[in-house]
């Protein structure tokens, strides 16, 4: 506990601590990480409101942004813009039934509902107080696992590493919607792209075919944004729009007290499960907010009333997908591994400013880590201190009609994409995913995994290679090694386990949203 | 044959062609061995997987017991237009710098959509155009071509 409280102690001073900064020719000391923090939730939100730009591309269009920033005030600023972005998709459902990313879906059938009996304002602050209090706790769970967990992982050699990326990437193709088959293919696909530029040991090009640009490697956010941005946008642009705002209705914001009564406990089964979901490998944010919302429509008192407006149905999964959101940086921080595609996303962050993510960073980079994790709590609390007073502004924003809204999306994400690497060639590649993103969505392949295999095709790759030149290219070894046996087992029992035809039907049925 | 599923039919033809993509440049890297592999050896097994994962949904997609799904039409004039802007304002932004490759992007992109009209269009073109210059190069001080290069030499 002692430790606990003087890593915590760590973070808030480097959080808070006051830089000197030069503005209009004033100097000033003012804590800058709480400005990034703030811009970050400001921004997220921004363009999370902004419908069809879910959490990932919103990250993708960001995070150059964030690299002219030292690494703490550049990591804080990209974890406030991705809760941003979550509690805008949120906003975006309760207001136009409209989810911006699959996590807030369920918030819809709800939320929405109580939009349309005028109670727009009191879902609003139910999802933000609910998203903060989860926040809250996952976020003392995360400084409290951190350190354990990296202690483990310090104890992985190149045989166990493997098998435990193995076993994520499992869990995230079990636990996402769809054709299990083609979502491992979509792996497969990603670990591949991940391949393409200069192997680490040979120093050999491959996949590259003498195009300059590709010898470091596709960047993340070039894949990111093509395939989320550039293609969402087709896809949005093909439908004729269909939007009903819920624009006059957003009056009194604060919940009644029977409000107050009936959320309470939906928020703290929303936050455990969602907890315990986020630290598994591939759970996310929305196999918690669907699960939590499954849960109290067996279990809550008001059951009848879910899907006419029940703020049971806005406050467990709201709390659910933010605790998720929380608890998916601990295998992140603690292993090295990102969980899911968004944690990927961070893993590109964190390599831009040249910190490999694993259980070192702790040791190394104490101010960093520990800070970060503050800043998860602070970029939460922006969130209600932001949102509450500038819902106005965020409704007006869902006022502007597509038609104006695309062309911006598509002009910052070029000026995004460009920006890494002040390079044009960037471009041409992000439109060649965006053609892959659209033709994917039309044969009903989720590209999300293939992100996450983006982002572990060198890691594995590298394990793979170490693991065999120590077992002098002995396969059996990943069987003999207690820890890579247990990972492989469970990995294959989960696989099993959902193409069992009844579980099949239950997984199916679960990720429809009615 | 008669295929029952089209989405899968096609997704497994695109992951048998990824596969046959990556396996055959893969092979001519040096493979090497086990304990010592070359660049080669990694991507080929990754691609050689791929192309079985292929399989199996393709021939899921001919069984009989397979769910009735189409593909949904391609939209083409969409798709052309935006990636075509895309693609337009990567290869002028170097030449006519990022005011007009802007305007490019921004007029011709916004003719995708069903309810173009042109003054609406240049209107946001303007308005987004000054953000952009306020917001990149001013603020933020990013480095870009900003007018076209015949105007500053």
């Amino acid at each position: 506990m002692d430790t606990l409280l003087t890593n915590l102690g760590i973070g808030f001073g480097a959080v808070l601590s006051f830089q000197p900064i030069t503005l209009f020719g004033l100097a000033l000391s003012i804590p800058m990480n709480l400005v990034y923090a703030f811009l970050g939730a400001f921004v997220g939100t921004l363009v999370g409101v902004l419908p069809g730009l879910g959490p990932l591309a919103t990250i993708a269009m960001l995070l150059p942004a964030t690299f002219v920033l030292p690494p703490l005030g550049g990591l804080i600023m990209l974890a406030g813009i991705f809760y941003g972005a979550q509690y805008g998709g949120s906003t975006t459902s309760i207001l136009i039934n409209l989810p911006g990313e699959t996590s807030t879906v369920v918030t819809c059938i709800d939320g929405y509902q109580m939009a349309r009996r005028g109670r727009a304002g009191v879902a609003l602050a139910t999802a933000a107080l609910a998203s903060f209090f989860a926040g809250c706790v996952a976020t003392l769970l995360v400084a409290a696992l951190a350190v354990p967990l990296a202690e483990i992982a310090f104890k992985f050699g190149p045989t166990e590493y493997f098998s435990l990326m193995i076993f994520g990437l499992i869990g995230a193709v079990v636990l996402a919607s769809g054709s299990l088959v083609k979502a491992i293919a979509m792996v497969c696909l990603g670990l591949l792209g991940g391949l393409v530029g200069a192997d680490v040991n040979s120093g050999a090009l491959r996949y590259t075919f003498n195009i300059p640009e590709l010898s470091d490697g596709i960047g993340m956010v070039v894949v990111a944004m093509g395939v989320f941005g550039f293609a969402e946008v087709i896809l949005n642009v093909e439908q004729k729009e269909k939007r009903e705002v819920l624009l006059s209705k957003v009056k009194n914001l604060f919940p009644g007290r029977d409000d107050y009564r009936r959320m309470i406990a939906p928020i703290l089964r929303g936050t455990v499960l969602g907890s315990l979901l986020g630290i598994l490998p591939g759970g996310n944010a929305t196999i918690s907010s669907f699960a939590s919302y499954a849960l109290e429509k067996k279990i809550s008192k008001n059951r009848a009333e879910f899907g006419r407006g029940a703020i049971e149905g806005v406050a467990a999964p709201e709390a659910a997908n933010n605790a998720a959101a929380q608890t998916s940086f601990i295998p992140l921080l603690a292993i090295g591994l990102p969980s899911n595609a968004v944690m990927a996303m961070m893993v590109g962050a964190m390599l831009i400013h040249n910190i490999q993510p694993g259980p070192q960073v702790m040791t190394s980079n104490p101010t960093l880590f520990w800070g970060l994790i503050v800043s998860m709590w602070i970029g939460n609390l922006m969130l209600v201190v932001l949102n509450l007073p500038l819902i106005g502004i965020w409704v007006r924003l869902l006022s502007v009609p597509y038609r104006f809204l695309y062309p911006a999306i598509l002009t910052f994400c070029c000026i995004g994409v460009y920006t890494v690497n002040n390079n044009s060639v960037d471009l041409l590649i992000t439109a060649g995913f965006g053609l892959l993103g659209y033709l994917f969505h039309k044969l009903g392949c989720e590209p999300a995994p293939m992100l996450l295999g983006f982002v572990l095709g060198p890691m594995m790759e590298e394990h793979f290679r170490r693991a065999l030149l120590l077992s002098h290219g002995d396969f059996t070894v990943f069987f003999t090694s207690p820890i890579s046996l247990a990972l492989l087992v469970i990995s294959s029992v989960l696989v099993v386990i959902v193409t069992i035809p009844a579980i099949k039907f239950k997984r199916e049925e679960a990720f429809q949203d009615d | 044959m008669n295929i029952k599923n089209h989405k899968d039919f096609w997704a497994g033809i695109m992951f048998i062609a990824f596969g046959l993509f990556f396996a055959g440049f893969g092979l001519k890297y040096s493979i090497g061995t086990a304990a010592k592999m070359g660049p080669g050896y990694f991507p080929t097994a990754l691609a050689v997987i791929v192309i079985l994962l292929g399989v199996v949904v393709l021939a899921a997609s001919l069984s009989p017991k397979a769910a009735t799904q189409r593909v949904d039409r391609f939209h083409f004039p969409a798709l052309l237009l935006i990636l075509g802007s895309v693609v337009l304002f990567s290869l002028l932004l170097n030449l006519l710098g990022l005011m007009v490759s802007l305007l490019v992007l921004i007029v011709i992109s916004s003719y995708a959509s069903h309810e173009y009209s042109l003054k609406a269009t240049l209107l946001n073109a303007a308005v987004l155009i000054v953000i952009c210059f306020i917001v990149f190069v001013w603020a933020l001080k990013l480095q870009f071509p900003i007018w076209p290069s015949f105007i500053n030499n």
